[in-house]
């Protein structure tokens, strides 16, 4: 797609978007959204990236194996902060008992455990989505005879 | 009272969005009919008091669906 009106204007709204995902995001224990609806934000601004240029810059930023290794590494991550509370002598994923700074309630470090899950899963869920975009328009052949 | 007429026409426009894409011929019309849905959606959402739904359907019905339809039909033909 070579439109100079597409490329400009994405290239001015990708990092807002970007930056309201992680709002999103870091808010999660807070406001409503969470890591799902961030990430879907995150991985929907890198596609939009990928659309508007041409695929080898947006697979430049954020290539298919590296969006791969982020995914698996959130979910390691998820199980990793559920096994400390195991490490600790308490159940899978306990939050106060095991450690977690706990803080003031309605602050952003705040909640334990709960913030650091959320940054991992929508790390996870943003990586997911590009991956998915990424095997779907990657596929070679002639899919219409 | 003013609620109610919006919840009305909102769904009113929600049914005519989805009889549309139904009937539609070209796919990509019907990709950006479905958007419309999905974002017409995610307010009768907010207006359900479900401001997460609203937001999760805003950026996957309107956004990621969208963008994976589009990837699909430049992989296939456009006209149905």
């Amino acid at each position: 797609m070579e439109d100079l009106i597409v490329r400009m204007v994405s290239r001015i709204v990708v990092p807002f978007i970007q930056v309201y995902g992680f709002y999103v995001i870091l808010h999660g224990h807070l406001t409503p959204g969470g890591s799902f609806s961030g990430g879907a934000i995150l991985g929907s601004s890198m596609i939009l990236f990928a659309l508007a240029f041409n695929l080898e810059r947006g697979a430049k930023k954020l290539s298919h194996e590296t969006s791969t290794i982020v995914e698996c590494a959130g979910a390691g991550w998820f199980a990793i902060l559920g096994l400390v509370g195991i490490y600790m002598g308490q159940n899978f994923l306990t939050n106060k008992e095991a450690g977690f700074y706990m803080g003031a309630p309605g602050d952003l470090v705040s909640s334990g455990a709960i913030v650091l899950i959320t940054l991992g899963l929508g790390l996870k869920v943003a990586s997911t989505v590009v991956t998915l975009f990424y095997s779907l328009i990657e596929v070679e052949g002639d899919a219409h005879d | 009272m003013m609620a109610t007429i919006l919840d009305m026409l909102l769904l009113l426009f929600l049914i005519v969005c989805a009889i549309s894409v139904a009937r539609t011929r070209d796919l990509l019309s019907a990709i950006i009919i479905f958007a419309a849905y999905s974002l017409i959606m995610a307010v009768v959402w907010q207006q359900l008091e479900a401001p997460d739904i609203a937001i999760t359907e805003a950026a996957i019905g309107a956004g990621v669906t969208s963008l994976l339809l589009i990837a699909t039909i430049s992989k296939t033909r456009r006209e149905e």
